[in-house]
């Protein structure tokens, strides 16, 4: 893969006064800006001088260092890289869609607002909530929007709770969410099954809880059968349940957070609806609720008349707003789309293959690396490196970097935080049966490969562009930017 | 369905490893209680033919910027996006890539968050830049948080030229951090020069502008900055990343964070989103500012690459302690303003805000001229202005669609004091002809 990229960055290309751009001349009078001098800039920024076809072979060459979903296998647990229709790209890209100004006056955006509001009828009956804005841009900020709810709600009652509570093998942007809102974050251990320690968190439990956050299945791709006895210790004490939509992809059709006695739901669209996830966004994280919570949500929320849709800002317990305008849109229009082509049946085939998927992924290699759960999993499971390390010191980040060299992405590593050496494993449903058993091949020759030739594992991986990164150094003296001459 | 490769044989014989022989066995563990015990009520799938002239029917119902000639502003702007952007991010090495967790098999994106972050640091005169953040309202807030730790002070003062958004967001973010919002108020369309101690004191974490200001108008910055340092607070600034082909760079007025929304360089309008916010700081905030930041580093054979660092700030490692709780970003929404900016250089970007500012001077004179309309402020502008109407705003926007026009967003929604007032933004897109069309429209109605 060496001669993919020039190791160049666009900074170090090109020459003074070549340009990629190109503009027309001023059809306006030559006007006298009124500006203070002071306020003019004086140097001109230091941007790269290329032109097109260098600045397209850059980025060109720049994609072919990625590995995505249309690459291979992307087996990440808790990020569902499943494949993104090419439909929704194209969809989203519409002129009617891409080119609408947020500010249009509400009879010009009709078709997009018809497509918020039945979106919104989607999301509440996959989720059996009462309502769900789409406000929020990423599953944390879902999450954050939610909590707010969740305070909004109890402050409106007079109450001040000050604490939520988290499993310890929850995502970290649980607890950080909850610290966000004003809350003490309270640890809520695992049982021996995986699930939420039901006897520890009721000494947990008391009129300061203003909620727990939850996923169903958990990180561990476990699903908790005690759902509904956790929901009505909660609702006792007068907290409220959050569902951390992440692992959606398992349940739809089967079961929804609204039926176990969730209050307030985020989505991940990027994660369970196939949109793509951008190398890290954008995402949408619309947030579900159940009717008492209906008048807390941000502002606006999309109403239909019978006639016309419009924007409904007439909520005077709302929150706020938690982003400016309506949320990413464009992420919207191709979950939309999504849900469109595959229906009710299509999205419960869905879950059952991603389901199947990972129980089969999980059976093959369950002899050769540690399980420390050991019962069906839902859409993804958790598999430990610990016998590796004990009997030849090969850690589970060197599998992981292993793994490169067969061309698979490797799975989340040492998360969740409660099971050690960790590998979190999420084929997802998109992934034919002679992908996994690819994936199984490489797994039991890493497996053999740790017992055989440890050292070569500790030193993988081989094949990539680039060797194993000193993230020490980068941490220690971080180099955040690109300067002449260095 | 198209999307699922396994056929009813695939699931057979992965059934029969697992020792099962039905899927149905995977979900024995879903209480009977919490089931649902009838299908999705949700609309028939559609094969792709239809379901393309499904969504074609929904976006031909909207008045997109090819049916009206845009003059909305207000955050969002139509600007022009050279063809390279759309290319080169339908690399699906790009779009269907996570977050570069596993660098040697991300250092595309790497690299490309590294060249962007070196980009927001030459437009804002700021030491370092995060990958990005979800828009330019929660990047103000999160600057804010910032502060408010950095201070150690629970006061934060901002204009009301200030997007009002981005104020309802700054609100919502702070309110439960028991952070006191303040609000300067403004004078013909600037924050209001006289009197700044009265609301910046010695308890004020950071005082937040924008410039230029949600009017379009140029504030005093040095003023506003002075009272700022005074009292050791720190002066946020969100600007318009095109306005800084012109504008001097806010590091180099004192800011101490610098954040905005991104949408302007190179992003579709998309009904106000995805776009991204980007956040830039001096090199004091370093671990304390939020989301995903790039670094420098070599491999064994001493080869430069790049991985995400500073990670001990963030929520996968620190939980509760981590400076935000954002994970996702807008990424690929950054790397479509580092390409725009790549493709523009130093030159371009220079151009691009000159022609905004000198059609938008061309506009605000022509629209001045208009008997019953007049310019609401008299202070220097970028490529936004406000005008006044003597004529209920109604009748002009009526005016305005009937030629194909819009214009805005109506003040008044936002500031009572307002009413009948309207935004109009200019960007390097717009025409004379276009501009005098405008004009007309609004000589129609006063007519």
């Amino acid at each position: 893969m060496n001669s993919i990229w020039n190791e160049k960055l666009i900074f170090e290309l090109g020459a003074p006064g070549r340009r990629a751009f190109s503009l027309p001349a001023s059809d306006v009078p030559e006007m006298e800006l009124d500006w203070p001098e002071n306020i003019f800039r004086e140097e001109a920024p230091g941007l790269p001088e290329v032109s097109e076809p260098e600045l397209v072979r850059h980025y060109t060459a720049l994609s072919r260092l990625n590995h995505g979903v249309d690459t291979d296998f992307y087996p990440l647990g808790s990020c569902t890289m499943k494949y993104n229709p090419k439909v929704d790209e194209a969809l989203a890209a519409l002129p009617g869609f891409a080119g609408i100004h947020p500010y249009l006056p509400e009879e010009l955006v009709q078709g997009a607002l018809q497509l918020i509001y039945e979106m919104e009828a989607y999301l509440a009956e996959i989720s059996g909530m009462d309502r769900v804005t789409m406000q929020p841009a990423a599953g944390a900020h879902g999450e954050l929007t939610g909590i707010l709810l969740v305070r909004a709600y109890h402050r409106c009652r007079g109450e001040n709770r000050t604490r939520i509570l988290v499993p310890d093998s929850a995502h970290g942007t649980n607890p950080a969410t909850a610290a966000m809102a004003g809350y003490q974050v309270v640890s809520v251990p695992s049982d021996q099954r995986g699930g939420v320690d039901v006897a520890a968190l009721g000494k947990l439990l008391d009129e300061r809880v203003a909620g727990l956050m939850l996923t169903n299945p958990n990180t561990l791709g476990l699903f908790d059968e005690n759902i509904h006895i956790i929901a009505d210790m909660v609702h006792k004490v007068g907290g409220l349940l959050y569902y951390d939509g992440a692992n959606t992809n398992a349940i739809m059709g089967y079961t929804r957070p609204g039926d176990m006695g969730f209050d307030v739901v985020h989505f991940n669209l990027h994660k369970t609806f196939a949109t793509p996830h951008g190398g890290g966004g954008p995402g949408a994280g619309p947030v579900g609720v159940k009717k008492d919570l209906v008048p807390f949500l941000p502002v606006p929320l999309v109403d239909f008349d019978g006639k016309r849709y419009y924007f409904n800002y007439d909520l005077p317990h709302s929150i706020g707003k938690v982003r400016s305008f309506y949320g990413n849109f464009g992420v919207v229009v191709k979950a939309y789309a999504y849900i469109r082509s595959l229906g009710a049946e299509g999205l419960k085939q869905v879950s059952r293959d991603a389901v199947l998927n990972a129980n089969y992924l999980m059976a093959h290699l369950k002899k050769y690396f540690y399980l420390p759960y050991d019962r069906f999993c839902k859409h993804e499971f958790v598999i430990s490196g610990k016998w590796q390390k004990e009997r030849n010191g090969v850690k589970t980040l060197d599998m992981a970097k292993r793994l490169l060299d067969y061309g698979f992405h490797p799975p989340t590593i040492y998360f969740p935080l409660i099971v050690e050496e960790a590998m979190m494993i999420e084929p997802t449903e998109t992934e034919s049966k002679e992908t996994l058993d690819r994936f199984i091949d490489a797994m039991i020759r890493i497996a053999r490969e740790a017992e055989e030739e440890p050292e070569k594992i500790k030193g993988a991986p081989y094949t990539t562009y680039i060797g194993r990164l000193d993230e020490v150094a980068a941490a220690r003296k971080p180099e955040l930017r690109w300067r002449a001459g260095k | 369905m198209r999307y699922l490769p396994n056929t009813t044989a695939d699931r057979q014989k992965m059934m029969a490893d697992i020792g099962i022989s039905s899927v149905e066995e995977l979900f024995a563990d879903i209480p009977e209680q919490v089931r649902l015990k009838r299908e999705l009520n949700l609309p028939e799938a559609l094969a792709e033919p239809e379901l393309v002239r499904h969504l074609e029917d929904l976006a031909g119902k909207n008045g997109d910027t090819s049916r009206y000639t845009c003059f909305l502003g207000g955050g969002y702007y139509d600007h022009y996006i050279p063809a390279v952007i759309p290319a080169l991010l339908s690399r699906s090495e790009f779009y269907t890539a996570y977050t570069p967790y596993q660098a040697e098999i991300s250092q595309g994106t790497l690299a490309a968050i590294y060249e962007f972050q070196t980009m927001i640091c030459e437009l804002t005169g700021m030491d370092v830049a995060n990958a990005s953040m979800y828009d330019g309202a929660t990047a103000l807030a999160e600057a804010a948080a910032v502060a408010t730790g950095a201070t150690r002070r629970q006061r934060v003062v901002v204009s009301r030229t200030v997007h009002p958004e981005y104020r309802q967001v700054l609100k919502t973010y702070l309110e439960p951090r028991g952070v006191e919002l303040v609000e300067l108020p403004c004078t013909n369309g600037v924050t209001t020069g006289d009197n700044l101690d009265r609301y910046i004191n010695r308890q004020t974490a950071a005082v937040l502008v924008q410039q230029p200001n949600f009017f379009g108008c140029l504030e005093d910055v040095y003023s506003l900055q002075r009272a700022a340092s005074g009292v050791g607070a720190l002066f946020i600034v969100s600007a318009d990343p095109i306005s800084l082909g012109l504008l001097k760079p806010p590091g180099e007025y004192g800011a101490s964070i610098v954040v905005g929304e991104g949408q302007s360089l190179g992003l579709p309008l998309s009904f106000g989103g995805p776009g991204f916010g980007y956040f830039a700081a001096r090199e004091e905030f370093l671990r304390r500012i939020p989301g995903r930041v790039v670094g420098a580093t070599s491999d064994a054979r001493g080869r430069r690459g790049f991985v995400l660092t500073l990670q001990a700030r963030e929520q996968h490692i620190r939980r509760e302690k981590a400076t935000s709780n954002i994970c996702s970003n807008q990424a690929l929404c950054a790397l479509a303003a580092t390409i725009y900016l790549s493709t523009m250089g130093p030159e371009g970007l220079r151009q691009v805000a000159s022609l905004c500012a000198q059609k938008a001077a061309y506009a605000k004179k022509r629209l001045n001229a208009v008997k019953g309309i007049s310019v609401a402020f008299d202070v220097p502008s970028f490529k936004e202005f406000v005008i006044k109407s003597e004529y209920p705003l109604n009748l002009i926007q009526e005016s305005l669609l009937r030629h194909g026009l819009v214009a805005g967003p109506d003040l008044g929604r936002y500031y009572p004091e307002l009413a009948g007032h309207l935004l109009v933004a200019v960007t390097e897109r717009r025409t004379r002809e276009e501009i005098d069309r405008l004009a007309e429209a609004l000589e129609e109605v006063v007519g």
